[in-house]
């Protein structure tokens, strides 16, 4: 009667005492910005980094995404990260990708494109969408960078098991409604602290005819309802993922690998504390209009009104929210106008996010006023995106075409909104300030992003295609 | 290694908003340190300053009255988000020692113990009688007992707080986690051994 998530715990189990666990980690992922102080203090304490096999270095948050990168980063800080993760990595004999390698790329697009990470395992980086790669059926978590130091020098975790909640995805979804517009509907259905102090497995039709991208970007945003972990029970679709990429099982192992992934699902009888369930049929694009991810709406929608809030607290956040978005009560979200469009981020920069953005943009014209960015995840996914011409659709449409990493995401590279302009993208966070300091933020998938660049406000894309 | 936290008696600051996030905490511009230290500045940079960079006259942290104080009372959800540490280091370098809260996202909670900060659960409304006295009265105080986990707010009533018993030895005497775990260095030895007989395909090495 165990749920996967159980069963992937209890296999990972060193030693338990009152209150918590410690967990072994099997993969861990470590990026620029929340490692150099993990490594610092490793070294102050005169301890090593007990298993550097186990781990994978990437530089992606303050990468510049334009082509002088590799020669100059003006931004001493960004430098000075980077550089560290290199000689940390160098100097402990972790595996690193680093800003010239031709698979560099955003953490957790790059994890599942090397092939390391794998059902039944549990991964752990610094950074809160490491939930990511609970799509392939593992406990994938974020973590602080005191934890990042305590897996460095014991490749274990103290962990309490979190409570399990289960989220149905039943039927069909309408064109050109993506996994993204699944994920906010959940977020607004259970909020913004719904899933704090819980597990979170996707389950149901819906999500079993995902691909491994589309999960991914389920579980990326479960972090946004407060979950650390999301998961989605391995099945053929994720064995054929791993399968042949250079840090999967070889041939010797791939049989056995894959019989003990066939027993990774939760048992019919598994007990849940909360389960929740969603219709996929009557889906439509979401928009969000506020500052936190649950503020998400179907396109149709108009901006809410704070005062037919009940909770005064709520009403009082609404209000904050829209104070800072400068939006009124009754506005349709198809009334918007954008400055700037971002398509990229662990959310939405894989291949079939970028063909799904690129079918929009295709013979179109990015509206004049406004800047429109691609930024592919990973640099295999840019050459993959080339090979399909997919760079050409969208530079003949008037899109930027960008080297990988975390880009508008999160404000701490030279891609950022300016104070009062406003943006669709495809990212996580529409915090006061995220993309940028006084940036406003829509959040809304890659075919969203797209018509919202070819409009110059965000659209209700069916009716672009029609 | 953490620093101990033992008990408070303190000015109470009030930030009466919910879904506090880390960037709002903490903007991403201040993260490109190498160091545990000097975040202080960039602490709530947004609400703090304007877009001039003068101070915004009322916010709590602002006001006088509020000065030096080093107990956070806030809103449910506080620390959603990103999983930066530099969040509970920025508060820290500021001068607090303890959020109060509804609650807390995991992530935040965590980095907190790591540090010797102590988040403190209570009911939504106790921490509404906290905000609204502290509001009414700036500059009351507010206690926060560690030993015996109660937090008594600037009228004497008095909250009863749950810790869990290992975080709270820790967050008592200062310990050094990875120190304890690296005790067990054995039974992670032996757990990995038997992971390589079940999952060898999981022992290549990554870099090789």
């Amino acid at each position: 009667m165990p749920t996967l998530f159980g069963k992937v715990w209890d296999r990972h189990v060193v030693t338990a005492r009152e209150d918590d666990v410690l967990l072994y980690i099997d993969r861990h992922l470590v990026h620029e910005v929340t490692s150099p102080q993990a490594f610092a203090g490793l070294s102050a304490a005169g301890r090593s980094v007990r298993r550097p096999g186990a781990m994978l270095a990437v530089p992606d948050h303050n990468v510049p995404t334009t082509p002088d990168r590799s020669v100059r980063i003006d931004d001493r800080g960004s430098r000075e990260q980077i550089q560290a993760l290199r000689e940390n990595a160098l100097g402990a004999g972790i595996a690193l990708f680093d800003i010239d390698d031709p698979r560099q790329g955003i953490v957790h697009i790059v994890g599942p494109e090397s092939g390391l990470v794998q059902p039944g395992i549990t991964v752990v980086c610094g950074d809160s969408h490491t939930g990511t790669l609970g799509a392939f059926g593992a406990i994938a978590f974020g973590i602080g960078t005191s934890e990042v130091e305590h897996v460095l020098a014991t490749q274990a975790l103290w962990q309490k098991k979190p409570r399990q909640m289960r989220v149905t995805v039943n039927g069909e979804l309408n064109s050109f409604v993506t996994p993204k517009d699944v994920i906010l509907a959940v977020i607004a259905k259970i909020g913004a602290s719904g899933g704090t102090g819980y597990a979170i497995e996707f389950a149901g039709e819906t999500i079993r005819r995902m691909s491994m991208e589309g999960r991914m970007t389920i579980c990326n945003m479960t972090i946004e309802a407060g979950a650390r972990f999301g998961l989605i029970a391995p099945d053929e679709v994720t064995f054929a993922y791993v399968k042949g990429r250079p840090l999967a099982p070889g041939p010797e192992h791939e049989a056995r690998a894959v019989a003990y992934w066939k027993g990774l699902s939760s048992d019919l009888d598994a007990k849940w504390d909360l389960e929740v369930a969603l219709a996929a049929d009557s889906l439509e694009p979401h928009v969000t209009w506020g500052t936190s991810p649950q503020d998400a709406l179907p396109v149709g929608g108009a901006v809410p009104d704070p005062e037919d809030q009940e909770d005064p607290g709520e009403r009082a956040r609404m209000r904050r929210a829209l104070e800072y978005m400068a939006l009124s009560p009754g506005t349709r979200l198809t009334d918007i106008p954008v400055d700037k469009v971002f398509i990229g981020s662990c959310t939405n920069s894989r291949i079939e996010d970028l063909r799904a953005a690129a079918a929009v943009a295709k013979g179109r014209n990015v509206a004049s006023g406004v800047t429109a960015l691609v930024v592919p995840g990973s640099g295999l996914v840019k050459r993959q995106a080339e090979e399909e011409g997919l760079d050409r659709v969208f530079l003949d449409a008037g899109f930027q075409w960008r080297l990988p990493g975390c880009s508008m995401c999160l404000g701490m590279n030279p891609d950022k909104l300016k104070p009062g302009e406003r943006c669709a993208s495809t990212s996580n966070r529409n915090f006061e300030g995220r993309q940028g300091p006084g940036g406003r933020t829509h959040l809304m998938s890659p075919p969203m992003a797209a018509a919202a660049a070819i409009t110059g406000r965000i659209a209700d894309v069916r009716e672009m295609a029609r | 290694m953490r620093e101990k936290f033992l008990s408070l008696s303190t000015v109470g600051v009030p930030l009466d908003r919910r879904n506090v996030d880390t960037d709002a905490i903490i903007p991403a511009r201040y993260l490109k340190t190498v160091k545990r230290t000097g975040l202080g500045e960039g602490l709530f940079f947004a609400w703090r300053y304007d877009v001039d960079g003068k101070e915004r006259p009322d916010f709590p942290l602002n006001r006088p009255s509020y000065r030096g104080g080093k107990v956070l009372v806030a809103g449910e959800n506080f620390g959603c988000g990103s999983s930066r540490e530099h969040a509970v280091w920025a508060l820290m370098d500021f001068g607090f020692r303890a959020v109060i809260a509804p609650s807390f996202s995991d992530i935040f909670h965590n980095n907190c113990l790591k540090n010797g900060m102590l988040p403190v659960t209570l009911p939504a409304a106790a921490v509404r009688s906290l905000i609204d006295a502290l509001l009414a009265a700036p500059g009351g105080k507010v206690e926060v007992d560690l030993v015996g986990q109660t937090v008594t707010g600037p009228n004497g009533d008095i909250h009863a707080f749950g810790v869990a018993s290992f975080a709270k030895t820790c967050l008592l005497e200062g310990l050094d986690e990875i120190a304890l775990t690296l005790a067990c260095a054995g039974e992670i030895d032996r757990y990995e051994r038997q992971r390589r007989e079940v999952t060898p395909w999981l022992f290549r090495d990554l870099a090789g």
